[in-house]
């Protein structure tokens, strides 16, 4: 039980006009939202989607790291990967509890994540094939992260705006650390060099792809906008990553893979070549390379602690039915 | 062979190294999101000790080497690690009580530590019993639970304590090496800990149903560099890129 005594959790309210206009007020004059108070059905689900999502895929992205943790090639960068797997696991166990304040079980969840129903970030489905991608994840993918989500530290809903700024220290950190250990790569042997420039290929374009379609096609973006849990665009944040991320490149002398790629002047931007849309959408329908064996990790790890939770469960009721029969 | 310091390092930093990385190996698929934190966490102070160990056993006795050089440039035969630390993680209740008997002993043992005239080493064992004691509660805890929980976790416990129990003597083996630096207050010795890691051990088996295992015997051999077979694939995963790319830095 986690979420007794939300007044709102499954409580009906006529949604009038005129309710709806009062709750637009109160976002439009940049009050947060508290879990007690009253909401429309569609901004509490819009934000379950949303942070469910989050919750998920910093879970999943604990794997694709992971798979590096056991091989990592000093013992500095082995303790810096291994706190920094753990602090997305620590990220899905903040988001977690901002979902409960919404009524959504964590345990929920996880059910919707080992059954495949549940939505993750598409980049996560794509596999590390070597040490450089450990790299590449903390520059690129936390990278794109915090584009995303320093926006998300204003978002209306308190409890999720104040998850977001604990998370996005811990995600611009791990940024600095990914890029320094590109750079070391990129500064090493030819053969390091070599293994920096195919993971930067490689996670460059799903990086892009991490910010979502463009505008147009992008179904909740308006609504999310109106109700200040979004504040960009998905083309906004996504021109931002690349403005941010070029320089960076050229600096340690690795050449993104965008042939396209070229400063314009009149947008003071870069201008991206296209971006390929079929994949994207493959990837999310779930047929990523690894989309399967994600879901399977999952499922076998929560399968296989099922015994260990109903040992503490079972400890519990022990000492709970103790103390009440002490009383 | 004369009595050195590197190899008395070398037996607590690879302890430290290899058990850090077989709580490592958990990252991501333990049976609930607190403990994907927890066990990394234990396993990160435990490297971090490693770290600070063979880093200095590097400096002295003319070895000129880094703590690198010493984790990822070693074979199997010259890892010094008890058999304890080596052992698969298997599953949880094999996990945990593994983690109860070393921190246990280590707790005792870096607190003898930090009367050693030998500054360095007072220095890890400040820090380290401090670690030890938060590991010995988690793990403990986790124990009675298991014990104390459902039929099936109670049986999954013994099953652990029946499979590791037999290395746990190899903890409080005094290597001939190590007697020299026992007697020139260095080091604390291990056999004197015995009695009391018993007693601790036994405090949490009674809360947790497990009868204290009465057996004599034991399986050693790891101070001299005669492992499992388990610990050749441990390595073999550990140092394969920093032996893919010889002299790289990173
Ligand atoms: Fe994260
Ligand atoms: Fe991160």
């Amino acid at each position: 039980m986690y979420s007794q005594g939300l007044i709102n959790s499954d409580t009906q309210i006529e949604e009038s006009q005129e309710f709806l206009d009062a709750f637009q007020a109160r976002i439009d004059a940049e009050e947060k939202i508290e879990p007690n108070d009253v909401m429309p059905q569609a901004y509490k689900k819009m934000l379950v989607r949303q942070i469910a999502q989050h919750a998920h895929s910093e879970i999943v992205g604990m794997l694709p790291e992971g798979n590096w943790v056991t091989r990592a090639p000093s013992l500095r960068r082995k303790a810096a990967l291994l706190a920094k797997v753990q602090d997305e696991g620590g990220h899905g166990l903040y988001l977690y509890s901002a979902a409960e304040t919404l009524g959504v079980s964590r345990e929920e969840l996880t059910e919707q994540l080992v059954t495949g129903k549940a939505k993750f970030s598409s980049i996560f489905n794509y596999p590390t094939l070597s040490w450089a991608d450990i790299g590449a994840i903390g520059w690129l993918v936390d990278g794109a992260a915090i584009m995303n989500q320093i926006p998300l530290c204003r978002c209306s809903y308190g409890p999720y705006a104040r998850a977001m700024i604990r998370v996005c220290k811990e995600e611009s950190f791990h940024q600095r650390q990914g890029y320094e250990l590109m750079m070391s790569l990129a500064q090493g042997t030819e053969k390091q060099k070599q293994m920096a420039q195919d993971a930067l290929n490689r996670w460059w374009w799903p990086s892009v792809m991490m910010f979502g379609p463009h505008d147009a096609e992008s179904t909740h973006s308006d609504q999310s906008m109106r109700w200040k849990i979004k504040r960009f665009t998905n083309d906004d944040l996504r021109q931002k990553f690349i403005n941010a991320t070029v320089p960076q490149a050229t600096f340690i002398d690795l050449k993104i893979p965008d042939k396209d790629l070229r400063w314009n002047d009149d947008k003071e931007g870069y201008d991206h070549g296209p971006i390929d849309w079929a994949e994207f959408w493959n990837v999310v329908k779930g047929n990523g390379p690894m989309a399967r064996d994600r879901i399977t990790a999952r499922k076998k790890a929560w399968d296989e602690g099922e015994w260990v939770r109903d040992a503490a469960h079972a400890y519990a009721e022990k000492r709970r039915a103790e103390k009440i029969a002490a009383e | 062979m004369s009595s050195n310091l590197t190899q008395a390092l070398l037996e607590l930093a690879d302890d430290n190294l290899i058990l850090g990385h077989r709580l490592s190996e958990w990252c991501g698929h333990a049976p609930m999101l607190e403990e994907d934190l927890a066990l990394p966490n234990m396993g990160l102070d435990l490297i971090g000790t490693a770290r600070t160990l063979y880093s200095y056993a590097g400096t002295i006795e003319s070895n000129n080497k880094s703590e690198d050089d010493l984790a990822f440039l070693r074979d199997e035969r010259e890892f010094l690690n008890c058999l304890l630390v080596e052992r698969p993680n298997v599953n949880f209740a094999h996990t945990v009580l593994k983690q109860l008997y070393f921190s246990t002993f280590m707790k005792l043992y870096w607190n003898e530590a930090l009367n050693s005239k030998d500054e360095i080493i007072v220095g890890v064992a400040g820090k380290a019993k401090k670690e030890m004691s938060y590991h010995i509660r988690h793990s403990g805890e986790w124990v009675i639970r298991l014990g104390d929980g459902t039929t099936e976790s109670n049986k999954k416990l013994l099953e652990a304590v029946d499979a590791l129990h037999i290395y746990t003597n190899e903890l409080f083996f005094d290597t001939p090496n190590n007697i020299y630096f026992i007697k020139k207050d260095i080091l604390p010795s291990r056999k004197a800990l015995k009695s009391k890691w018993e007693k601790e051990i036994n405090s949490i088996f009674k809360m947790a149903f497990v009868p204290y295992p009465e057996f004599e015997g034991e399986l050693s051999g790891g101070r001299l560099g005669l492992h499992g077979e388990e610990l050749g694939h441990l390595l073999a995963s550990m140092q394969s890129v920093h032996r893919a790319h010889p002299g790289a830095k990173w």
